[in-house]
């Protein structure tokens, strides 16, 4: 029993960095139809610009802003510069684009920052609070953490004007031009807010996994597969998903012998093809109708 | 005479479509036949290697292309399918004592068969979430081949040595000569398979059904079948030239056939150009020239210069350098014909 907890609350911490991931990712399909396969790499990407920042000495969560609010920059020039001239000339282009991209960001911070594996400190303390044992310190955090941007991201869209028109955008370009709402803009800011979402994600992964430039392959992977598991045209769902990839993640890689952690990244590779054959829409997603 | 201008009409339809080849073409054909099997007597043994990989590359890339540019179908996984020709040859050979040329064909076999099954469930899905499920299944390529119940053939992490094969009936040329005849040989029937296979009927089903899927189910293409097998005749190419790959640097291990493999593809295509069969060719060489010149000024400047080159080629010159070469030489005739 305090197996099977200890196994679903880790999972839990790493199912909040897939959940961070998932909702970057839907941030971006939701508004543009796009996947961005360069997600994990930008993440990557804001995580070195965080360690060199630690290593001037600023405090850890002066540069978890700074860092955030660096990549949401990055993330709106990326948009503007790079994605803007393929934006809607046909899936092949914006994919090769964005493969693009995560190859220039990948070997980007291998020159910047070498190959080598870098330690990366994780900023909560060394014990959880309440007297809790079936957790670590890291995991705990992380789960607050990933809470607490998840509670921040849902407010922003709830209750601000810009959030509502950024949503008025994602469902109605045509409509929201209409009204005053530039829409390119919008779809800048969603590239930001994803930036600096994954940021987070990349910035809580890293003490677990150690800071290089390949460290976000395979959990890129798990925010695709938690996304799509939740329903890709869905938030909410995507966070949950990527909420239950974490743990079923955890919980498999342990009580099936087979698969170990030797398999995991199979894992994700069946639930993928497994959610996009038997119920593309995801749990929570809703059918997309396709006039012919 | 009508029945003159007919078969002049059809000739000149048979050409522009290029189920024919000009006078000219054949004769570019036949140079560049004859440059390279020239190639290994002007360059040291080491070049030879480098252009027997780049041959290697190319049917991948080929086997890429027909899916992706043919046939509008998304593959960032075909690095998967090259790990299993690979595999294939290095097991045959290295376990069952199983001649390096009997590997190719099987190599082949089982990646048609691989590829086609993966093409099924790949039915279902369009342009994104096929990059999706395919992207997946690159990730997880080198976890699965590490798998520990099949390390007695995988050899694990290890991965499988193999011996380099002599040239045959005493031909006094080295081992990497005879390597680089071997893959010219297969290139070219593989090459000539795929321009058949692409030039006529088949062909023109595969580009409707990337043009326009319901045009051309309506039209009587059987859209499912063609795609599954176009999945599987891709795989088939991709295999060959794993196989091929495997037996040129005559080592295969888990951590060579990652995501970044796929990449390298998709990069050949792109730059070499979609949808057409020579700019294969220019891929294969640029995937193995790039890094050789670009290594010497940083170990991450080959992808650098291959993800600056994925979107410059897309803004600029989407055909990659084979539509240019295209574009130069319709500019070219149209000026002389004007003067």
């Amino acid at each position: 029993m305090d197996l099977f907890l200890q196994q679903t609350f880790a999972g839990l911490a790493f199912g909040g960095i897939y959940a961070l991931v998932a909702l970057a990712v839907v941030m971006i399909y939701q508004a543009t139809d796009h996947l961005n396969f360069a997600q994990g790499e930008m993440a990557m990407f804001s995580t070195y610009i965080a360690y060199t920042l630690l290593h001037h000495g600023i405090p850890y969560w002066w540069v978890f802003l700074l860092a955030m609010a660096i990549s949401f920059v990055g993330g709106v020039l990326v948009e503007r510069i790079v994605v803007r001239p393929v934006e809607g000339t046909g899936v092949l282009n914006e994919v090769i684009v964005f493969i693009g991209l995560l190859v220039i960001f990948n070997s980007m911070a291998g020159w910047i920052w070498d190959y080598t594996i870098k330690p990366f400190p994780s900023p909560f303390p060394k014990h959880v609070p309440f007297g809790i044992t079936f957790i670590g310190p890291h995991d705990f955090g992380v789960i607050g953490v990933t809470l607490v941007v998840l509670a921040a991201v849902f407010l922003f869209f709830r209750f601000t004007p810009v959030g509502l028109a950024m949503r008025a955008a994602a469902q109605n370009p045509a409509s929201a031009r209409l009204v005053g709402i530039r829409v390119g803009w919008m779809l800048a800011l969603g590239w930001g807010l994803a930036a600096a979402i994954g940021a987070v994600a990349g910035m809580m992964v890293a003490p677990i996994v150690f800071l290089e430039p390949n460290m976000m392959g395979g959990i890129l992977l798990y925010g695709f597969a938690g996304a799509l598991l939740g329903g890709i045209s869905n938030p909410v769902g995507a966070v949950i998903g990527g909420f239950i990839v974490g743990v079923l993640e955890n919980l498999v890689g342990t009580y099936v012998p087979f698969i170990g952690s030797e398999l995991k990244l199979s894992v994700a590779l069946v639930l993928i093809v497994a959610v996009l054959v038997f119920r593309p829409s995801g749990l929570f997603g809703y059918v997309v109708v396709k006039r012919v | 005479m009508a029945a003159d201008a007919k078969t002049v009409t059809r000739e000149l339809a048979a050409l522009a479509s290029g189920a024919k080849l000009s006078r000219l073409q054949l004769a570019g054909l036949a140079v560049a036949l004859l440059g390279a099997i020239a190639l290994p007597w002007l360059i040291t043994d080491y070049r030879t290697f480098q252009f027997t990989l780049a041959i290697s590359y190319a049917i991948a890339v080929l086997g890429l292309n027909i899916l992706t540019g043919y046939n509008g179908q998304f593959s960032l996984g075909h690095g998967a399918f090259y790990a299993i020709g690979a595999y294939t040859a290095a097991i045959m050979m290295e376990q069952w004592g199983i001649a390096y040329y009997w590997t190719i064909p099987a190599a082949g076999a089982v990646c048609l068969v691989a590829g086609f099954l993966f093409g099924l469930p790949a039915l279902r899905l369009e342009g994104l979430y096929l990059a999706l499920a395919t992207f997946a299944l690159a990730v997880a390529t080198p976890q699965l081949l590490k798998y520990d119940p099949i390390s007695p053939w995988t050899g694990g992490v290890q991965g499988v040595t193999i011996i380099k094969p002599d040239a045959p009936f005493g031909l006094p040329i080295s081992q990497d000569a005879w390597l680089y005849y071997f893959s010219l040989m297969v290139m070219v029937v593989v090459f000539v398979c795929a321009w058949n296979l692409l030039r006529g009927r088949t062909g023109r089903a595969l580009k409707a059904i990337r043009d326009n899927p319901i045009a051309a189910s309506a039209m009587g293409v059987n859209t499912s079948l063609y795609k599954s097998l176009t999945f599987g005749v891709s795989a088939l190419y991709t295999g060959v030239a794993g196989a091929l790959g495997a037996i040129a640097i005559q080592f295969v291990a888990p951590d060579t056939f990652n995501f970044f493999l796929s990449v390298t593809f998709l990069v050949g295509v792109v730059i070499g150009g979609l949808a057409s069969i020579p700019g294969a060719v220019f891929g294969g060489l640029v995937i193995v020239f790039i890094p050789n010149v670009a290594e010497q000024v940083s170990k991450a400047a080959p992808w650098a210069i291959y993800g600056v080159f994925l979107i410059l080629f897309m803004y600029f010159m989407p055909t990659g350098i084979w539509g240019f070469i295209r574009l130069l030489y319709a500019r070219f005739t149209r000026r002389r014909r004007a003067g």
